[in-house]
């Protein structure tokens, strides 16, 4: 029984076959314009590096950029009707009003406001306005748009309004694609709201791309599952990235980090994924990459996805080292990036660069060791410390508490990274350089809940807790999840300011493994 | 201080100095901000004006939002609750008003007056009654002068609005407090209607110049990758407090108020040492492990992310955020016996003294 993970990365598609919790094959690949081919490629070296029979690879996961990309060059988006339940309230800013306008245009700018919602407290805003929600079916025909995002206020709480509006559009129009954003996101309607239109808007491509892969699998023979990664690094089916492709968006760092961190077996400590250009630095919190706390914006747009915390600093292999004129040595942020292979001196080209630091002072064995021979001791030294004191100081600024905890250097460019940071020791996985692949093969099954909860008769905050953890479990068995590997991993609860009444809102989330294969 | 006018482009700079001097609490200004620059973008620039262009005779009206913001973040007002507010009570009164005033330089109602003043072609006073944000309606300098807060409308999204009289300010915060939650947990309120002279009595003065020119030195601090921190302590002459990873977090809710402590590992140049900080719906107390106090209120206390250097919220702080923090002087009316009663750490439950900043260890 084996796994194949896929990373499809902007530059690269990375491939892996795993045999429960060894790596058997990792390769790297160039990502195509029509993806396919690039999955094909890495897959098929991968299989063929790892000299396994094909059919018994039981699960394939995938990890991509491509709808993360779409978005940011504003490339295959749809129009969607943006229908918001929540009038006479939240009149005053339509939907996708702090949108960038050239994204706006793309989704089509149809924003339609009716009557309905939620009080915080469960109190309809106004019944549903069923008459408006036909008047805007006829209007979609009209304009020939084929989707629609529907956000109630406080939908989150009470999705009871958006299934009816659902129902009732799809009523008039059987034939389009509905989001609910009770389905996607948290409190915070703008937020919310703009991550369903920007799902909606990608539905279309979602299935291309979906079917690409499907095809990828196919032409290669096998015959199995596939998953994709979402943005917490655990798993969705097939059919659900269909219906919900912004879930892939941040899918990217977190495989990465959760590669490092199965690779190593370190659950808590800081991984750095150091790249061509630039180093990413996140921190480990029980296995799984912390979250951000704040707002995060994509593709200029303001939405509140849990992204994982990750801080980037100009520095990677391709970095350029030079002496500032008070003498001093400095290192990135300016870099050769991919034309390291034949910019960098140990490559034959003429432009010192950081991996030429690394092979001269003996840390690593790329390109010609003779071609660095030459270079000035004290310009070595000097640009070796500044390259470590770069990375310290990224690591201090991620590290959560004084305890010693580990260091993985991931990455083509972890090279650079000395063996001891301070007084934290480095960590150097073997398959390094795929960790993301890694990172998607291992991926689990998540159940998530995140809402307001009264603190009202009787019910304390402990059994609130308690019933947002089962609902969460249920979730995730429902989703596919071994029940016996399920455990919690956030649990948080935070009291609502300025509000007498105790209502506070509350955020659990339990992971588990896949069912049906031991990891 | 001269008028000034408030464009589209100056609300980014207006919501995060608003956010700064939100002191942690007073929700995000961004809901506020985007209605101001659609309200601007629709009837044309604010203008901002000093409290010396006031006549002595004549109205004018603060404008608020009250209640929770995370509500508000939720369920957006509809946009009419404001104006129609401000109208209901200037019928009552029987007069129109001259000027708005905002009521709380800190957090989404430093942004909010700005909508409400595009719409309305009224001015804005450069001036507002906290100099920051405080959680409870009777908790501005114009308690101290006997201003009135009533007759105060609240008005919702559906049309629903109130009058109340109250025989204090107090009494008004009660009374209108359990209104909001019956309007949805937030309200729009017109309140402490006030002479010209009045206003030169109570007001903080130029508030609205000082949001700005905070958020202007965060704009270009940021754009020149540099943490604003220092720049703002430079500005305002206030005191690095310390840099630090919160490393405990304790919150509990007691009579609606979220209270909580954040304990801090210090880092950077304050590496090796802890502290403390004490919040309500704002920072309220900071004090380092020797139990040396660092700043109180009403001085305030602002936290940035260390990182991003963007303004830090209480309900943000979580376990390894990394902020710094910087202490500012309150406005001398709050050093008051008076100011004191209002807004010093024994009205908010803490068994000890106001001590000034300045008199504290730099």
């Amino acid at each position: 029984m084996y796994r194949l993970g896929i990373d499809v990365g902007g530059t690269n598609t990375d491939a892996v076959v795993m045999q429960g919790r060894t790596v058997l094959a990792g390769v790297k690949a160039s990502t195509t314009e029509d993806v396919t081919s690039g999955v094909l490629e890495a897959m098929e070296a991968a299989i063929s590096k790892a000299g396994v029979d094909r059919a018994k690879i039981t699960n394939v996961m995938i990890g991509t950029t491509h709808f993360t990309n779409a978005v940011i060059e504003r490339k295959h988006i749809n129009p969607v009707a943006a229908i918001r339940l929540g009038l006479p309230a939240t009149a005053c800013l339509p939907p996708m009003v702090d949108w960038p306008n050239d994204l706006r245009e793309a989704a089509g700018g149809h924003g339609y406001l009716v009557r309905g919602g939620y009080e915080f407290d469960g109190r309809e805003i106004a019944p549903l306005d069923l008459d408006e929600i036909d008047r805007i079916a006829d209007d979609l025909a009209a304009k020939r748009i084929e989707a629609a995002a529907i956000t109630s206020v406080f939908g989150p709480i009470n999705a009871e309004m958006e299934k009816a509006a659902r129902e009732r559009l799809l009523r008039k129009r059987p034939d389009i694609s509905v989001v609910l954003s009770s389905d996607i996101g948290r409190i915070g309607l703008l937020e919310r709201e703009s991550a369903a239109i920007m799902n909606a808007s990608l539905l279309a491509l979602s299935d291309r791309t979906v079917e690409a892969f499907a095809k990828a699998l196919q032409s290669a023979g096998l015959d199995c599952p596939f998953f994709i990664t979402q943005n917490d690094g655990t798993l969705m089916g097939a059919e659900t990235v269909k219906k919900f492709p912004v879930l892939t968006f941040a899918s990217g760092p977190t495989n990465s980090m959760r590669g490092a961190a199965f690779l190593t077996g370190v659950r808590d400590g800081i991984v750095v994924d150091i790249g061509g250009t630039t180093t990413d630095i996140g921190s480990l919190q029980h296995g799984f990459p912390r979250q951000a706390a704040t707002v995060v914006d994509i593709g200029g747009v303001r939405t509140n996805f849990r992204m994982p915390d990750v801080f980037s600093i100009g520095l990677g292999g391709g970095s350029l080292v030079r002496r500032k004129s008070d003498g001093q040595v400095a290192v990135g942020p300016q870099s050769v990036g991919y034309r390291i292979t034949k910019e960098a001196l140990v490559f034959g080209g003429d432009t010192l660069t950081a991996t030429d630091i690394a092979v001269a002072s003996g840390s690593a064995q790329v390109g010609s060791a003779d071609a660095v021979r030459s270079l000035d001791p004290a310009l070595l030294q000097a640009a070796q410390a500044e390259i470590a004191a770069m990375l310290e100081r990224a690591v201090e600024r991620t590290r959560l508490s004084p305890e010693p905890v580990p260091v993985i250097a991931v990455g083509g460019g972890s090279i650079l990274m000395p063996d001891q940071l301070g007084d934290l020791k480095v960590i150097r996985p073997e398959n390094f350089a795929v960790a993301n692949a890694v990172g998607a093969a291992i991926a689990q099954i998540s159940g998530e809940v995140d809402r307001i909860f009264s603190l009202e008769n009787g019910l304390t905050r402990d059994i609130c807790l308690k019933q947002a953890e089962d609902e969460a479990r249920e979730k995730a068995i429902r989703s596919g999840a071994d029940a016996a590997t399920i455990e919690t991993i956030e649990r948080e609860d935070v009291p609502l300011a300025y509000l007498p009444g105790n209502a506070t809102r509350i955020h659990v989330k339990v992971v588990g493994e896949m069912g049906g294969y031991d990891a | 201080m001269a008028s000034f006018m408030v464009n589209v482009e100056d609300m980014d700079a207006i919501a995060l100095g608003g956010a700064f001097l939100g002191t942690g609490g007073g929700g995000d200004p961004y809901i506020g901000k985007l209605m101001a620059r659609q309200a601007i973008a629709r009837h044309g620039p604010v203008k901002v004006i000093s409290v010396d262009e006031l006549a002595d005779d004549a109205l004018c009206i603060p404008v608020c939002m009250m209640g929770a913001p995370t509500v508000m973040l939720e369920k957006l007002p509809n946009g009419e609750e404001a104006r129609e507010a401000l109208a209901q009570l200037e019928t009552f009164l029987g007069r129109k008003a001259d000027a708005l005033i905002c009521i709380e330089a800190g957090g989404l109602n430093s942004t909010i007056p700005y909508a409400v003043a595009a719409a309305t072609g009224l001015p804005l006073i450069d001036g507002d009654g906290m100099g920051r944000a405080f959680p409870e309606l009777q908790m501005v300098t114009l308690t101290i002068h006997g201003i009135s807060a009533t007759p105060m409308v609240l008005a919702d999204d559906k049309g629903n609005s109130s009058v109340i009289n109250a025989i204090s300010n107090r009494w008004t915060e009660r009374l209108a407090r359990c209104q909001t939650v019956e309007m949805g947990g937030a309200a729009l309120v017109a309140l402490y209607p006030m002479s010209g002279a009045e206003v030169k009595r109570g007001i903080l003065r130029g508030s609205m110049s000082l949001i700005k020119e905070i958020g202007e030195t965060m704009a270009s601090e940021r754009k020149a990758s540099r943490n604003p921190a220092d720049a703002l302590v430079r500005r305002l002459d206030g005191n690095r407090l310390f840099s630090g990873r919160v490393v405990d977090i304790d919150r509990r809710t007691i009579g609606g108020f979220a209270r909580g402590r954040a304990v801090f590992k210090g880092m950077e140049q304050d590496e090796g040492r802890t502290f403390t900080v004490d919040f309500q719906n704002e920072f309220l107390i900071c004090e380092d492990d020797r139990g040396d106090l660092l700043a109180v209120t009403p001085d305030l206390i602002c936290a940035l992310d260390a990182d991003g250097g963007l303004p830090v919220t209480t309900e943000q702080l979580r376990y390894g955020l990394a902020v710094t923090m910087i202490g500012l002087a309150c406005d001398p009316q709050w050093a008051t016996p008076e100011g004191l009663e209002l807004v010093g750490p024994r009205y908010f439950g803490y068994e000890r003294d106001y001590v000034p900043i300045n008199q504290l260890s730099r």
